[in-house]
């Protein structure tokens, strides 16, 4: 919210400038975001002038060049100035910017020379000075300003408010009493200990009971969306313009003045914080108003042209000929004041703040008057705008007011009594803070209090009605305007606390630090999924991860699900980086994945790689063709896949081929935990890679949780007192059998003593015939009782190559 | 046969003497004490000697032999440390040239570097890590985080809600969203563990925003602490230490009230500007670019646990006996691991963390 300093301070003017105004609002939890600076600068050169004589320019029509004395600002005689306005003329007091005048966009004045005639300054127009919008003259300030006092060359500050710093404040949703003027007026008293004056509510020349004349007649059918309607009505209204002062400080809080009426209603939104709604009565049809609920695709042109459609959780405002407004969000054509108004019915209501704040949105219509209804604002504020107004439209438009005043819905109800204990105060805190002082701060909100055993009794205030309700609250209000930077800096006791990482949290960590060590990026990608994405991983119909979870509210189509795996985000990150001239890339990402299990929402951490191109750069060393460094390829991703099993200390993880539907089909593999399927592994197939504008890329993809949960923990085995024995054994078998399966041959042969095997050579070709190849297997045996000599093994050996001849294999050399 | 092996050892030490390559010196070896060469021969033939002269002769064979011997191990000893010293220097290399094979190096990414240095901070201070659902409940997400049923941050324009064909009505507590915050961890944590409770809890959350600095999905880590007698103090003490870990041991906090639902008093937490020393304009007497002049730079949202939120944990076996307003207090805040890593590293723009870029993602980690 905008407030213009200068009207601040005419409800309370602490003897601080601007920052010190700053700082203490700031520190109480009313946020300065910015100060502006509104108007003009350069005070000094700004002099009122009088015209002594006007004559037509001698060589433009438009120009008129006047004689301006200037009294003791200029004693050598009076100024020259050309002038554009058609209205100026001799006698005529003005507002005159003198060379050195910086006006309010920053421009500085010179002296200059208009077809040949030297001029002196400016004579002013209201919008020139910021205080206005009118451009069609210069203000003509005997006329504006009928009681003023004007000196000749006397400073024009005196008389206009032509400049003033305003504070750009953050009001936080639970204070909508903050939203108007006299509200931050409170705090600042508040904060700084400055008097306050009256609420400029306190008279209200209006008063209570019916209204006389049965002038007109409203209704209210859903008082739970409507808690409080009041009207007043105005007779004799002389639709004009508004003065300077009124114009200046619309326009000082960033509002456009329109007419004295519309002002006056825009005016008293500033000051209270409560909206109102000027309607010609003339021009209410049957002078009759319904409060309702809209009805579902009800259509209702509003005052900018344009057709909406409602819905009944919104609230339309309508007369004798249907929907003249919608509440709280903008008025009608058909009764808005008009220059020939001259009665007036002045409705200032209180809406429910979510559903504005819903209708507003849905709508697309925001304004100054929806974002304080929306907060919620409080029935008594009603009256509150209603005394401004009516104060001055009697002052400003000449009008006469009717006694009596439409309410519907009537005050809130009673002022809560709270309880506040001394010593809770310090109990929250950490520091004391004197009764004596805590009833004095709370005074100097509104809020009553009354001594009683241990502490106050607090009566809240209508207007804090909604924030207030607790005896926490009661203490927050107490710790901000005493001063939190008072608190001192302790720390808890931490009783029975230890900061430890849990097992699983430190294994993903020492995951990730794994990858990174072997030379992968991590890249964090978007939750979000866009539904092509099924289409381009060419899953089909049946596959599961095509019924993702949905956002009901997504931002874009785009982004409207959330991933099922990792991959997309990764071929994502991919394409950007080979498109930007990396074609080598070693990536992973861990995050989150979601899927519907039955009718539960499942969500768990992924893993995926993706390997692309080269996977370290040439080097000098090695730079022939045959030992360029090894391209992304399955097994590549497998042997990281591996090297992070054995990291991690993750056994029993198997492979198997199995086709994904994005993979090369054979080049593709499940990933198992034994039984359980945790992922995949393989190279892309080349229509994917296609799709992404990949060259191909190698990729792996796990459940990260059960991964992490199959991690061993370290425990001591004796492994140096007894060594291994080693042996080799190559075996020739028809090439359709996997490795996997020839080790589990061996390993279910040998028994216990087979510490470990794995194969170390791989040949097919002639010298093992067609349709064969040869697997070298190295294996260790241990004992963990005694040193195995050639004896204990060889019944071991020999069970080993009964068994692959089993399956096919023969002995090879 | 005396005279013979006098000679024959004269003979050899002047050969090895003047054999100046190890190769050489070999040729001697096999020259002098080989199978075929003489002075082995002689020794050989001492048992065909008569048997006064066998004595002798064997013994001066053998001690030619042996002084031979011990003269060529000498020398090779001599030749080969040279040798070897010369090979050595042949053998240079130009060190300055690259490593190779070039080891390729990985980086975390700087939200995960960023998540790790704060999570160590507030381990350190003795709080423990927990990570919960990104897909919560409205009950956890908005009702027992003490949010009015109307609260404006439950509607459409600012939750990401989650589609349910059979699901249950628009404003139930069973309703589906992305978490907003990490605070409905607070709800969960005080469920499962009776007081006291030091915790924080990292992660993912979702908003519909997106603009230069809001991204729809982004990271926080929320604190919680509940004991029998947190104050206020204590959490600026907390936060005074995160802050110091984090920007630098000459910062300082202040706490400016401020408002949240689930917590009261409510205060935003401000860290003195470490680009300026919180004097707001640089020795050059410009204004500083990162906290605009101010002197400091809001960093998070914090406050005391409002009472209203203790009323929503129910008390189980779990975490028995429970939280009662009246015994217990605590604060809690709520901190963006994208703004602290700006901060931290300069980054300039919020949309840099999620392009993945390699030339962004090499800087850090
Ligand atoms: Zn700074």
């Amino acid at each position: 919210m905008r407030v213009p300093l200068t009207w601040l301070r005419e409800y309370c003017d602490p003897a601080l400038d601007v920052h010190g105004i700053e700082e203490r609002l700031t520190m109480t939890g009313t946020k300065v975001e910015a100060i502006h600076h509104h108007g003009v600068h350069e005070l000094e050169h700004f002099v009122v002038g009088h015209v002594l004589r006007a004559e037509r320019h001698p060589d433009a029509d438009r120009l008129t060049v006047c004689e301006v004395d200037l009294g003791a600002a200029r004693p050598e005689g009076p100024a020259t100035i050309v002038c554009g306005a058609p209205n100026v003329a001799a006698g005529q007091d003005v507002a005159v910017a003198r060379p050195g005048s910086v006006m309010p966009d920053g421009t500085k004045l010179k002296k200059a020379k208009l077809r040949g005639v030297a001029s002196e300054g400016m004579i002013l127009a209201e919008d020139e000075l910021a205080i206005g919008s009118d451009h069609n003259g210069i203000m003509v300030l005997g006329e504006l300003l009928p009681n003023a006092q004007l000196t000749r060359g006397g400073a024009l500050a005196e008389v206009l408010p032509i400049a003033t710093e305003v504070l750009e404040l953050e009001v936080t949703p639970n204070r909508p009493d903050c939203l108007g003027v006299y509200g931050v007026a409170r705090e600042l008293h508040a904060a700084t200990g400055a008097s306050l004056t009256p609420a400029p509510w306190n008279e209200d020349p209006g008063s209570g009971g019916p209204l006389e004349g049965a002038e007109a007649e409203v209704r209210v059918e859903c008082p739970e969306l409507c808690p409080r309607f009041t009207a007043r009505v105005f007779h004799d209204v002389t639709i004009a313009p508004s003065p300077p002062w009124l114009k200046a400080r619309l326009m000082a809080a960033g509002q456009r003045p329109i007419n004295n009426v519309v002002d006056i209603t825009n005016y008293a939104m500033l000051l209270s914080g409560q909206p109102l709604h000027a309607f010609d009565l003339a021009r209410i049809a049957g002078r009759r108003l319904v409060v309702r609920r809209a009805h579902d695709g009800e259509q209702v042109q509003t005052l900018d042209g344009q057709t909406r459609t409602l819905d009944a959780e919104m609230i339309v405002i309508e007369d004798g000929e249907g929907p003249t407004s919608i509440a709280g969000l903008m008025g009608g054509a058909r009764s808005e004041v008009q220059p020939d108004t001259s009665s007036v019915l002045m409705e200032v209501a209180t809406w429910h703040g979510p559903a504005i704040h819903r209708a507003s949105w849905a709508l697309g219509l925001r304004s100054e008057a929806s974002s304080r209804f929306e907060k919620g604002l409080q029935p008594e504020q009603c009256l509150h705008a209603q005394a401004i107004a009516t104060r001055l439209m009697i002052e400003l438009c000449g009008a006469s007011v009717m006694p009596g005043t439409i309410d519907i819905g009537g005050e809130g109800p009673p002022p809560l009594s709270l309880p506040l204990r001394e010593s809770r105060v310090q109990d929250i805190l950490g520091v004391p803070i004197p009764r004596v002082r805590q009833a004095e701060i709370l005074n100097s909100l509104d809020f009553a209090t009354a001594e009683v055993p241990g502490g106050l009794d607090v009566s809240v205030p209508p207007l804090r009605r909604s924030d207030v309700t607790r005896e926490a609250d009661l203490i927050e209000e107490v710790a901000r305007i005493d001063g939190l930077e008072k608190l001192p800096a302790t720390l808890p006791k931490r009783r029975n606390a230890y900061g430890l990482l849990t097992p699983t949290q430190r294994l993903r960590r020492r995951a990730i630090d794994a990858l990174v060590g072997r030379g992968c990026y991590e890249a964090v990608g978007w939750t979000f999924a866009a539904p092509s994405i099924a289409d381009r991983l060419q899953l089909p119909a049946e596959d599961e991860r095509r019924r993702p979870v949905v956002i009901e509210n997504p931002l874009s189509e785009e982004q409207s699900q959330l991933r099922t795996m990792l991959l997309g985000s990764l071929l994502d990150v991919a394409r950007h980086n080979v498109a930007h001239g990396e074609p080598d890339l070693r990536l992973f990402e861990h995050g989150t994945v979601f899927r519907w299990k039955d009718d539960k929402l499942n969500e768990h951490r992924s893993l995926a790689v993706l390997l692309c191109g080269k996977l370290a750069p040439s080097d000098w060393k090695n730079h022939s063709a045959a030992s360029d460094p090894p391209a992304a390829d399955l097994f590549v991703a497998k042997g990281l896949l591996e090297a992070l099993a054995d990291t991690l200390r993750v056994s029993d993880l198997v492979f198997a081929s199995e086709p994904q539907p994005f993979l090369h089909p054979g080049r593709s593999a499940s990933v198992s935990l034994g039984a359980t399927p945790i992922g995949w592994l393989g190279e892309l197939h080349p229509l994917v890679a296609q799709t992404w504008e990949l060259p191909g890329a190698a990729c792996f993809e796990i459940d990260l949780d059960r991964f992490l949960a199959h991690a061993s923990r370290p425990d001591y085995l004796d492994l140096i007192g007894y060594p291994p024995l080693r042996q080799d054994l190559a075996v020739v078998l028809p090439e359709q059998v996997p490795a996997a399966q020839v080790l589990d041959v061996v390993r279910a042969a040998a028994g216990k003593l087979l510490a470990d095997v794995r194969v170390f050579d791989v040949y097919s070709g002639p010298q093992v015939g067609e349709g064969r190849r040869s697997l070298a297997l190295s294996l260790a045996f241990r004992a963990s009782d005694r040193t195995l000599s050639d004896e204990d093994v060889t019944p071991v050996r020999e069970r080993i190559i009964a068994a692959l001849g089993d399956l096919g294999g023969e002995l090879r050399g | 046969m005396i005279e013979r092996i006098e000679a024959l050892r004269a003979q050899g030490q002047d050969a090895v003497a003047a054999a100046s390559t190890s190769e050489a010196l070999e040729e001697l070896r096999v020259r002098y004490l080989g199978r075929k060469a003489e002075l082995p021969q002689m020794l050989r033939g001492v048992a065909q000697l008569p048997p006064d002269e066998r004595g002798a002769v064997g013994r001066a064979a053998n001690q030619a032999r042996q002084a031979l011997e011990a003269l060529i191990d000498a020398r090779a000893g001599e030749l080969g440390a040279g040798e070897l010293e010369t090979q050595l220097r042949e053998d240079t290399v130009d060190v300055t040239l690259p490593g190779a094979p070039v080891q390729p190096v990985g980086r975390m990414h700087v939200l995960t570097a960023t998540q790790r240095l704060l999570e160590d901070i507030f381990l350190g201070l003795g709080f423990t890590v927990l990570e919960g659902p990104e897909v919560e409940s409205v009950h956890y997400n908005f009702d027992a985080l003490n949010h009015t049923p109307t609260h404006p941050a439950r509607a459409r324009t600012d939750t990401f809600y989650i589609e349910r064909p059979q699901g249950p009505q628009p404003g139930s507590p069973e309703e589906l969203v992305l978490r907003t915050h990490t605070s409905p961890m607070q709800i969960r944590a005080m469920e499962a563990h009776p007081p006291p409770l030091y915790v924080v809890i990292p992660g993912r959350v979702y908003r519909p925003d997106s603009d230069a600095t809001h991204t729809p999905q982004f990271h926080q880590v929320e604190g919680l602490a509940v004991d029998e007698d947190i104050t206020l103090a204590d959490l600026k003490g907390t936060l005074l230490a995160f802050a110091r870990a984090t920007f630098g041991e000459t910062r300082e906090v202040r706490l400016r009230p401020h408002f949240f639902p689930f917590t009261e008093p409510s205060v935003e937490v401000d860290v003195s500007c470490f680009h300026c020393e919180g004097k707001g304009f640089l020795r050059d007497g410009t204004r500083c670019y990162l906290c605009k002049g101010e002197g400091w730079l809001e960093v998070l949202g914090a406050g005391e646990v409002d009472p209203n939120v203790y009323a929503y944990v129910p008390t189980t076996d779990h975490n028995a006996p429970g939280y009662d307003p009246e015994k217990v207090r605590g604060f809690a805040w709520g901190l963006g691991v994208e703004r602290a890593a700006m901060l931290m590293y300069g980054v300039p723009d919020l949309r840099l963390l999620y392009a993945n870029d390699l030339r962004f993602l090499e800087q850090f980690g």
